[in-house]
């Protein structure tokens, strides 16, 4: 809400002198945040002058200029610049006459914009200032010609100063309104709340107004559908005005007001009622009587009715909206927009004034469901107080008559529905101290509740309070609270730090997750944070690893509807940090994110239809549903690595990064969780078919589940992607290894006994994967084997074709005794036996 | 096998001499090894000296002996001492072959980082864990009900739709990506017996478009407190406690007047940031106030005998201020850089 300190200035006390940052600070003490300010950005002198004489001057660009002769102050005076009384100006435009009073911008002047005035040549002249349009001056769009000051009525002497007599010395302060105030989206409520803020005299603009009997134009109100139970129209006022010139210019003051409140200047009666709205708060409409036919009734759209609106659209009306309507059916959008066939305009002579209050619901669907929020749905859907219809409808009256020459009928058009009365709010002594925690007295209390227009009673039981009429927002004892509070100042709270129970910390989980960030960053990862949004090919790529499709969650209302899924992996969104990184020339990368994913199960459908309603706790039933209707979101560890792993330097050679680099990323998620995972040869339709590793747990149920995969992106995609050929990725289910985790690490005694190492060089099938190898020896060897690692991979001459031979570095060693060779020998060729089962291994001498 | 010499003192005395001789002629351990085969070895001088003294008689037995002997002794020393001489020269000139310039070392390791406003967030669980506090968690595709209803957000009030919601595919599913942490909280009081004292870090959602200044997918941190007795005072109380962990010695707090549906009073709050890049200065910092007695009833708690309060700020936001980072867009770009400036520690 933006507020001109004039206007603000009619309705409460401003300290003389006051500037911008007085009235803000004295706003934000209360809760108008501060939003900005605003001015006509001129500086003078710019006074008035009158056209004494000129000469029209054609020049050989076709153009004909006007080489006048402008007074600029009396006769015999210094002119505002310390200049000669009479100037010549050069002017381009033709719209005046000698004679006319106009506004002159002298040397030394500065226009919106930084547009310096001088004396300059021009057109063979020295053209010694400026004659200004209204454009100029910031003062509306007209840029047909100069501003005529005789056409606004306005015959001031030459030389006065012309900012204030136009109003453009005016400034305003732009405030943050909250919107369960709908109140202060006017001079009268912001005027009030400078008032409570700094105790300067309110003067009520309502209290100006004289009511008026009713009888007069016929008006009903016909809801058969409220919403929510609640009328769609509470009061409806209309006034009739005759005679009005439509033609006749708005007063400067008006245009001024209005520009600086955001509004632009439309015509007369239209640049009324905008200023009546925004000085009470009050939406008002305007009708051309003379297209009426018949009554106004204010009832439901029928099913399929259809209104042009006055931004020229035709509009198809739902059932549930509210019109305004005549006879011949609907000729307004209540409270939102009004309709074309009734519009006002140059001929005009008859106004119809509606000043109602509609129902806020009501209101706020329609402007959402027709995408037409305006200054008038605004106000209505934060709630206009009802007790303004009929001293608003008074001010548009008297500011026809007094500006437009318009004389208004006697009567009245008046309906009032049953409006509920703001029910009274027992405040017990005491809750306001014990809620905000500060002594407040009994006669602060009282006080700063009728310093918001409250009605405050004392009785036994506490203070009996009725909120004001404008203030549907308080309903309860914990919103006096806060007015309490706020009228008083949030200064006054006090600092205590509560001490709360002893908690158990972080969970087992949460610093599991931390650590594992932790471990990937020392590792020489970068963590990463993408947004979760994918389209549906990357979805398709790497949703799943072998389906066709993953089923996503779709965002209806995507910023980009190329990427409106939600992610089922992390991998898409690495894939695209990893591109910026590249294009920004960064070309050795390894990224990590953990994060949540979205997997719904396809087929399920969640969330819900109906919801339960707030402030009361659900049953079971309405808990369980609530719980069981959001779709599964685990959190996910994803890794993306390209480039080099290692890079060239002297005595080293660059290593680039590839599924070894990956997997071993792996390991370290595997030690940052104490799990021990399976590899195994994996496939997944983005990754190489001969290089992806699936990764497996087994959970304390002893059950094995896959956890994720590790692989290279096959050459095709990192191809169409602009990615390096060599792109390794790694996912895993964070929550699914979290689960697996045992709670504590099982530790075995250490044997301090000699351990016997020994070699075995096992000969396979080059196809069996050195994994299954290893397990079978481990398998076979028993608990003497206490640690196996490859340490060759042969193939070649003494090794069959397609053959392998895998060479296994074993350690044994006993609890409780030294090992002999032969023991050792015997749990090796045990060892060796089980793969040769499995694999038809054969030991190699 | 020619005729032995005769044990003279001269003989020894010229075998000695001609060991030592050798010895200082011996730069390296091969050479050594040699003299030492040559004149201490058993085929040496003094070894055949030493065995032609059992072959003397009886009277001259001891004398020889005793000349042999420290004739052996002397040359068994000298070798020894120019052992240690040798191995200390030959270490020497192993360690200067092995130099390196320490300066131009491959690095092996890529170097690592967190990202900055992860880090943050632990931080700030790390100050309220201090104080007794825990962490709360919830999903991000949320239903509308924790996430408005609960919170004493009308389904027609215009605070709802100020929200800039990202809706689910369908509307009527009545899921929404959650536009703040706020839904914890109600999640909280349902989970958890009371006092409750939680915080919610997490990410949000908003219908914005990435600018510098804002981004749909930013991340706030929510606290709520519900005890018995407590008041705006001890809302003021712990965000000072806050703001002096985050901001240094000095941080305090202002409160403003605000609006939000789920408190009541509502208050936005000012942190006083004491070592700010330019000088000490107010910075909005977020919203909070008294947990509205609506919220409360929709976790079934009695309003008239559990009071408490809720604050929630953006950490984009603190980071951003705290650091001093005009740019949101580096935050959420990907950009490695960005966060190797922080390295583990922001």
């Amino acid at each position: 809400m933006r507020v001109p300190l004039s206007w603000l200035a009619e309705y409460v006390d401003l300290p003389v002198g006051a500037s911008i940052a007085d009235v803000h600070a004295a706003l934000v003490k209360v809760g108008l945040e501060e939003e900005g300010s605003h001015d006509f950005d001129l500086q003078g002198p710019i006074v008035v002058g009158q056209v004494l004489e000129f000469v029209p001057e054609p020049q050989s660009n076709g153009k004909t200029i006007r080489w006048c002769q402008v007074r600029v102050a009396p006769e015999g005076q210094p002119a505002a610049d310390g200049g000669a009384d009479v100037r010549g100006i050069v002017c381009g435009a033709d719209n005046f006459f000698e004679g006319d009073k106009v506004v002159v911008t002298l040397p030394g002047a500065v226009l919106p914009g930084g547009f310096a005035i001088a004396a300059r040549k021009t057109y063979g002249h020295v053209s010694d200032g400026m004659i200004a349009s209204a454009r100029e001056l910031g003062l509306g769009d007209d840029h047909d010609g100069i501003l005529r000051l005789g056409t606004l009525g306005l015959d001031p002497e030459v030389g006065t100063d012309a900012l204030p007599l136009l109003g453009l010395d005016d400034e305003a302060v732009e405030v943050n309104v909250t919107p369960d105030r709908g109140y202060a989206f006017s001079i009268r409520g912001i005027a009030r709340e400078f008032s409570n803020s700094t105790g300067a005299a309110f003067r009520d603009p309502v209290a100006r107004v004289t009511p008026v009997a009713a009888n007069g134009f016929p008006v009903a109100i016909h809801d058969e559908a409220p919403i929510r139970g609640r009328v769609g129209a509470t009061v409806f006022v209309t006034r009739v005005v005759r005679g009005v010139d439509p033609t006749r210019p708005s007063p400067a003051w008006l245009v001024s007001r209005l520009k600086l409140a955001g509004i632009r200047s439309i015509s007369l009666i239209v640049d009324i009622t905008n200023y009546v709205m925004l000085e009470f708060g009050q939406p008002i409409h305007g009708y051309d009587l003379d297209a009426l036919q018949g009554g106004l009734v204010v009832r439901r759209a029928a099913p399929g009715e259809t209104l042009e609106t006055l931004d020229g659209q035709t509009r198809t009306l739902n059932p549930e909206d509210l019109v305004i309507a005549d006879d011949r059916g609907a000729i307004g959008l209540a409270g939102v927009m009004g309709g074309a066939s009734t519009e006002i305009g140059d001929a005009t002579t008859t106004v119809l004034v509606e000043s109602a209050n509609f129902d806020p619901v009501s209101i706020a669907r329609t402007a959402r469901r027709h995408k037409l929020p305006s200054e008038a749905s605004k106000r209505f859907e934060r709630g206009v107080d009802p007790a303004v219809a009929q001293p608003a409808a008074a001010r548009v009256v008297e500011l026809l008559e007094t500006l437009a020459g318009g004389t208004a009928d006697d009567g009245l058009g008046s309906v009032h529905h049953e409006h509920p009365e703001p029910g009274s709010i027992v405040l017990p002594f005491g809750f306001v101290q014990r809620l905000v925690g500060v002594d407040f007295t009994s006669d602060e209390t009282a006080h700063a509740l009728a310093e918001i227009g409250a009605a405050v009673e004392e009785t036994s039981a506490g203070f009996v309070v009725t909120p004001p009429s404008w203030r549907p927002d308080i309903t309860d004892k914990a919103s006096l609270a806060e007015e309490v509070a706020r009228i008083v100042g949030y200064d006054r709270i006090p600092s205590i730090l509560p001490v709360a129970p002893p908690g158990r910390g972080l969970t087992v989980t949460q610093v599991t997750r931390r650590r594992t960030a932790d471990v990937l960053a020392a590792g020489g990862l970068t963590e990463v944070l993408a947004y979760p949004f994918v389209g549906a090919v990357m979805n398709r790529t790497f949703g799943s690893p072998r389906d066709e499709e993953a089923s996503a969650i779709r965002v209806a209302n995507p910023l980009d509807a190329e990427a409106a899924l939600l992610r089922t992996s992390l991998i898409p969104g690495l894939i695209d940090i990893a591109r910026r990184n590249l294009s920004r020339g960064l070309t050795d990368l390894g990224l990590f994110e953990l994060g949540l994913v979205f997997r719904p199960e396809a087929g399920r459908e969640y969330g819900q239809p109906a919801l339960p309603a707030g402030a009361r706790l659900p049953d079971d039933a309405e808990l369980a549903e609530l719980h069981g209707g959001i779709p599964p979101q685990p959190r996910h560890v994803g890794v993306l690595l390209l480039g080099n792993a290692v890079d060239k330097q002297p005595g080293q050679p660059a290593v680039p990064a590839g599924i070894a680099d990956v997997l071993d990323v792996v390991r370290l998620v595997e030690s940052a969780l104490a799990v021990e995972l399976r590899v195994a040869t994996g496939t997944h339709k983005a990754l190489h078919p001969g290089r992806t590793a699936e990764l497996f747990v087994t959970g304390a149920d002893g059950a094995e589940r896959s956890v994720g995969f590790a692989g290279e992106l096959l050459p095709t995609l990192t191809h169409e992607l602009d990615l390096p050929r060599v792109v390794a990725v790694a996912e895993l289910d964070l929550d699914a290894l979290l689960a697996a985790a045992g709670e504590s690490i099982e530790v075995a005694p250490i044997s301090g006994y000699p351990a016997a190492t020994q070699d075995l060089s096992l000969v396979v099938d080059a196809a069996v994967p050195a994994g299954e190898v290893e397990r079978a020896v481990v398998e076979g060897a028993g608990e003497l084997l206490e640690s196996i690692r490859l340490v060759d991979d042969y193939r070649g001459s003494g090794v069959p074709d397609a053959a392998k031979s895998l060479t296994f570095a074993l350690r044994f060693r006993a609890p409780d005794r030294t090992l002999t060779a032969a023991e050792a020998s015997e749990a090796k060729l045990a060892g060796a036996a089980t793969a040769g089962e499995r694999f038809g291994a054969t030991v190699r001498e | 096998m020619s005729e032995p010499i005769a044990i003279t003192e001269q003989a020894v005395s010229d075998a000695v001499d001609a060991a030592l001789a050798a010895l200082e002629s011996a730069s390296d351990s091969a050479a050594l090894r040699a003299v030492r085969s040559a004149h201490a070895g058993e085929g040496s001088p003094l070894a055949a000296f030493n065995a032609q003294i059992k072959a003397l008689p009886g009277d001259q037995k001891a004398a020889a002996g005793k000349l042999v002997g420290q004739a052996r002794a002397r040359v068994n020393q000298a070798i020894a001492a120019r052992e240690t001489e040798v191995v200390a020269l030959e270490e020497a000139a192993k360690l200067a072959a092995e130099t390196v310039d320490v300066t131009a070392l491959p690095s092996r390791r890529r170097i690592g980082a967190r990202h900055p406003l992860s880090l943050l967030q632990d931080r700030i669980a790390d100050i309220f864990v201090g104080m007794g506090w825990e962490v709360a968690e919830g999903p991000e595709v949320e239903s509308e009900w924790f996430n408005f209803d609960a919170l004493n957000f009308d389904a027609d009030h215009p605070a709802r739709a100020m929200q800039d919601t990202f809706f689910i595919d369908p509307p009527e599913s009545h899921l929404v990506l959650r536009t703040h942490t706020s839904p914890v909280q109600v999640r909280s009081l349902l989970e958890r017996p009371l006092p409750v004292y939680v915080i919610a870090p997490g990410r949000v959602y908003r219908t914005d478009e990435l600018d510098a200044t804002h981004t749909p997918v930013f991340s706030q941190v929510e606290g709520i407190a519900i005890d018995k007795g407590l008041t705006m005072a001890h809302l003021r109380g712990t965000l000072e406690h806050f703001a002096t962990q985050m901001f240094g010695e000095g941080a305090k707090i202002r409160l403003r007047p605000n609006y939000f549906p789920f408190t009541e009073p509502s208050a936005e709050m000012d942190v006083w940031q004491p070592g700010a890049k330019g000088g000490a200065r107010w910075v909005e910092w977020g919203g909070c106030g008294m947990v509205n007695p609506n919220v409360l009833r929709s976790a079934g708690i009695n309003p008239d005998e559990y009071s408490g309060f809720a604050f929630g700020m953006g950490i984009e936001r603190t980071l951003q201020f705290r650091n001093d980072l005009n740019d949101m867009r580096d935050m959420v770009e990907g950009d490695v850089r960005f966060s190797q400036q922080f390295g583990m520690v922001v």
